[in-house]
Order: C-alpha cells, then structure tokens, then sequence
C-alpha cells in the first residue's frame, strides 16, 4: 500500500511538473496561475490613471522605476507616502527625505482619496506587473511574417517569366508560319534593316509623306523642350531626404496633432517655421520608442520598423542634447539640419499669418493631405499662375473688419456682386507680391 | 545622321529622367533672383556661419511685447504662481481665441473638456494625465505650468504669445468649473 501511494505521489509529480512545463512554455509568467487577475487589473487601471504621468514600472521617469517596489519599502510606508508625502517628509523620516533628495526635490502629488485596498491593489500589479501571453504574440508574429513574406514579390516575377515566355512562344511561332509559307530569305538577320531602308527610300519620295513626318517630329520636340522649359523652377512633387525620417502622417494623421502645435509661427509670422527641437521634446521627453506595429514606409521602397524608427528619435535625443538613460539634457546640442521642401523664390512674398490666422484657410488647401504622407512632398506647383487662379476665386469673409467696411461696399457695388474676391480687392496687383 | 538620331534618342531620354527625380530641385533660371544675398529667417548661414536664428540679447523686449515672466522653474516659484492673477479681461473674444489655441496646443493630451483624455492619451503615449478638476490649480498656476511645464508637460513657452497664454488660461479655467459641475 506504502509503495503504490509513493508510486501514485511521483506520478502526480511528475503531472504536475509537466503542466508547468507546458504552461511556462505558453506564458511568460510562470506564476500566472497564481496572480489574481482582478485584482492586476484594478491596480493597473489606478497605475495608469494616476501614477503613470511619473513613474514606469522598469524605467526611471520623472519619478523612480516602480517593479518591484515592495520589496525595497514597507507596505505601511509605502502608504503613508503615496498619501501625502509632504507630512512624511516633514515628520523627519529619513528615508522619504533622501528620496526627495535624490530626486533634485521634485515634488509629488499627494493622493489621500486613495484607500488602503486601492494603494494594495497598485502595489500588487507593481509586483506582479503585465500578464502576457506569449503564445498568441507568437502568432501574431507568425502571421505579420507572412503577410510581409515577399509573397506578392515572387508572384510578380512569375507573372513577368509567364509574359516573357508567352512572347518567345509567340516569336518562335510567327518564325515557323514565316518559314512554313517559305519565306526563308538568304538575309534572314537583316530583314528589320532592310524593311527600314525601304521605308526610309519610300517616306523620301513621297512628299506627302515627308511633310506629315516633319510635323509630327517638331510637334514632339516642341512637346518635350516646352515640358523641359516649364519645368525650370517649378518644384512640384519634389520630395527630398531628411536626416530624420520624420513622418506627418504619424504625428498629424494617426496623433491628430494639430498643424500649428509644431509649425506655431504659421499663425503670426510670414514663414510657418521648422520647428525647434524643444516641441519635439515636449512629447519625445517621455516617447522614446515607437510602438511595435508602426511602419514608415519611404519613397525609395524602405520601409522602417520599429528597430529603425527608435533610432530616429534617439537622433532627437542626439540634436537636443537629451541623455535618455539619466534623463537629463547633457547641454551638447547639435542642430537638425532639415531639407527645405517649400522655397518661393525671393522675388515673391509670401506671408503665412495673412493667409492661416486671416484667411483662414486650411494648411492643406496648398500643402496637400500631408497627414497621409510618411515623407513629405511638394503638393502644389507653387507658380503664379496657381497663386493667381486661387485669388481670383477666392471670396473674401469681411465680417468683423468694420473699418472698411465702405470700401468693401462700394467695391461690390462697382463689380456688381454680393461678394468680393481677393482678385476684386487687389490681390491680382503686381506690386501685392513683387516689390 | 546615326550620330543626331542617337543624340535626340538621349536628350529624350535624359529629360525624361530628369524628370522623374524627385530628389533634387530642378533648375532655376537666374538662381541669383531665385536667392537674394539677404538673410531668411530661417536661413541656415548668416554672419561667420553663425546660424541666423540666434537668441537675442538678454532683456530684449520686443515692441509691444512684455518683459519676461520672472518666477523661477521651482517647487517654491509653483507655489508663488498661485498668487498671480490674469491680467486680460474675461471677455467672449479672449475665450474664444484660448480656446482655439487649447484645440491646437493642448487638446491632444488634456482632452476636449480638460478630462485628460486626448488623442494621445486615448492611444496610450502618454497615460496619467490628470484631469483639471483634480488638480488645484489657479490662473496663476496654469500660465506658469505654460512657461515652464510640469513633470512630463514640457514648456509651451517658445509656441504661444504672452497674450495668447492668458487667453488659454480663461479658457482652461471654465473647462475646470464645468467639469466640477
């Protein structure tokens, strides 16, 4: 009986040591059968919504690196502190003193709405942190690798090698009707010459013929020096490279940050402005890797995942001289030497205030869905022609300018329309833009 | 005559390809009225390869401007800032224009009603955004969190005119009353 129950107590063992096997293969955490999920998610809900603004579980932010906090502090001080530290530090304790200390002074926010079970239920997802499940990331990454895989790539050369085939099949089959009607010519090679010859001998004598060949010749060369000429300074499409692959479609179209929040001299100076490395910091400070899934896909046919993109903006961190690590700015700074994409020649004026903050137009009306572009281009041809197309149509909203307002009236009375155009208000002068 | 057939074949081809560069440029007539020998704003070269955007002199006021703001980035300067009031006049005109600059500057992290729940917290860049009625917060304190930022908040400072800061903080201080309501 003793034995069988040894026997049975080994077997269940070794069940057992199996399961975990098996679960630690499918889980990252191997205790995850022991963590209270609810309690995980209470906690991690408070940790986002109050602590996460300062601390992070594995890095330093504003405030010291959280994972496993508990094992460095007492539970009932851990608690006084979270609740008001202000008192903790003023009662003399000599441990919340020398954290405010190492932490240059900055101050925490006290929580004393938190209850006991609430600051616990923090603590515990500190612990026992994120629940992942290995598996199913596993998956996904099977599954991304097959749908990156190259499998339209391959299709396409099989697609041109099938082309390429069929027209060889073709070329072999006219050459045997060819031989079939018995046209085997001693001068099999030089057929093409000899058929252009005879065109050419043809096309001389008639003259016909050799006036409509002219027309068409100049007519293309006129076509192709015209395209070339007016192409002379007008930058439409041009899309040069960055030195960091900055993409608006992230910031502007995924983020929905506003145009002016980076470009802010839009709103009062004539150029709308590159912006200074400081906005780039004011979210970058805490943004220091992309997330997994984002792609920036460049106009060469790059395309950069996650491990490029973190190297773009650990170039931020290089110009602003920001130590990621430490976090804080070493005071070695180095500018981003940006591409300018938009140039007006010096001749024009151009001022953005008087059409973003007057006007009122969108930044898009003349730069295009730039939220939809990973690399910027020039939308708009920028010529006068454009300028002047806009102006003409353009109706001016004079509400709100009483100053003139009896100008603007006559100036409708004498066009006979309800509302004036910029073109109809002088927009069209020469001297408006080129003085 | 095979040597011009060959040369039009190339200049064809050669324009075609220029063309289709969209790396570089194209040509311009006379680059010297394309370029003036005067300094752009943003212009990377001025006097001895100084960039030209440099800082003015310290103490520079500019016209119709307002000296800069004196309290100090410190636990005790928040402190003092609470004292400082708006010096704008509540009016329709000023909320207005603070709240078209709150849907540029600060919409993306605070929210559309100040709850802290913007874009970027919604997509989980950035979490722990306080909403404002948690946060005692006075004009004065606001306007210096603008100047200077507060913990992750970095300073919106060099983006925004003194006036405009102003009318930013009418506009976050009724956010705050309606979300206390």
């Amino acid at each position: 009986m003793k034995s069988v129950g040894l026997h049975s107590r080994l077997n269940t063992l070794f069940i057992k040591s199996i399961t975990v096997l098996f679960v630690f293969a499918f889980s990252i955490s191997a205790y995850s059968q022991d963590v209270d999920e609810a309690r995980q998610k209470e906690g991690k809900k408070l940790f986002k919504s109050l602590c996460a603004s300062c601390h992070k579980l594995d890095k330093k932010l504003i405030g010291p690196a959280l994972s496993g906090v508990e094992e460095r502090r007492e539970n009932d001080w851990l608690k006084a502190w979270i609740k008001n530290n202000a008192e903790l530090r003023a009662s003399g304790d000599a441990q919340a003193n020398a954290i405010f200390d190492e932490y240059n002074g900055s101050n925490m926010t006290a929580f004393p709405q938190l209850s006991d079970q609430n600051i616990d239920d923090i603590l515990y997802y500190t612990t026992v942190g994120e629940i992942k499940k290995v598996a199913s990331a596993a998956e996904g990454v099977a599954v991304a690798g097959e749908t990156s895989g190259g499998a339209p790539e391959w299709l396409i050369y099989i697609l041109a090698a099938a082309i390429v085939v069929a027209f060889l099949m073709i070329a072999s089959l006219l050459k045997q009707v060819n031989e079939l009607k018995g046209n085997v010519a001693a001068g099999e090679t030089s057929d093409i010459k000899r058929d252009l010859h005879e065109l050419w001998v043809g096309v001389k004598q008639n003259t016909f013929l050799k006036v409509l060949s002219t027309i068409f010749l100049l007519l293309v060369g006129a076509y192709f020096v015209f395209g070339t000429i007016f192409k002379v300074g007008v930058d439409e499409g041009y899309q040069p490279i960055q030195p960091i692959a900055f993409s608006h479609k992230i910031h502007a179209g995924d983020n929905k940050i506003d145009c002016q929040y980076c470009h802010s001299s839009a709103k009062h100076s004539k150029t709308s402005g590159i912006p200074s490395v400081n906005v780039c910091m004011n979210c970058h400070k805490n943004i220091s890797e992309v997330s997994d899934d984002t792609v920036v896909e460049l106009e060469d046919g790059l395309v950069l995942g996650k491990e490029q993109l973190d190297l773009e903006i650990a170039k931020v961190y290089k110009a602003a001289g920001w130590d990621a690590d430490n976090l804080e700015y070493t005071g070695e700074t180095s500018p981003i030497k940006w591409t300018r994409v938009h140039n007006l020649p010096d001749f024009v004026y151009f001022n953005h205030s008087q059409h973003v903050t007057v006007g009122g137009l969108e930044c898009q009306k003349c730069h295009g869905p730039v939220e939809e572009m990973d690399e910027l281009y020039q939308y708009s041809p920028l010529t006068m022609g454009w300028c002047i197309d806009c102006h003409k149509e353009t109706k001016v909203n004079l509400k709100g300018n009483e100053y003139y307002a009896k100008i603007h009236e006559d100036l409708a009375k004498k066009y006979n329309v309800d509302q004036v155009t910029i073109a109809q208000l002088g927009g069209k002068e020469c001297g408006k833009c080129h003085y | 005559m095979k040597n011009f057939k060959l040369i039009i074949a190339l200049a064809i081809f050669t324009s075609i390809v220029s063309c289709n560069n969209k790396r570089t440029p194209q040509l311009q007539y006379m680059p010297d009225m394309y370029v003036s020998v005067a300094y752009d704003p943003n212009g990377a070269e001025g006097l001895n390869d100084a960039p030209v955007n440099i800082k003015p002199v310290a103490g520079t006021i500019p016209r119709g401007g307002f000296p800069s703001y004196d309290i100090p980035d410190t636990n005790e300067g928040y402190e003092l800032s609470k004292t400082r009031t708006n010096p704008l006049e509540a009016t329709e005109a000023n909320l207005a224009n603070g709240k078209a600059m709150y849907d540029i500057y600060c919409i993306s992290c605070h929210g559309k009603s100040g709850d802290g729940n913007g874009v970027l917290s919604q997509r989980e860049k950035f979490s722990g955004i306080p909403n404002y009625k948690d946060r005692e917060i006075t004009a004065g304190s606001i306007y210096h969190v603008i100047m200077h930022g507060k913990n992750l908040m970095g300073s919106h400072a060099s983006q925004l005119t003194y006036k405009e800061r102003w009318q930013i903080v009418q506009y976050v201080e009724k956010l705050r009353t309606d979300l206390a309501k």
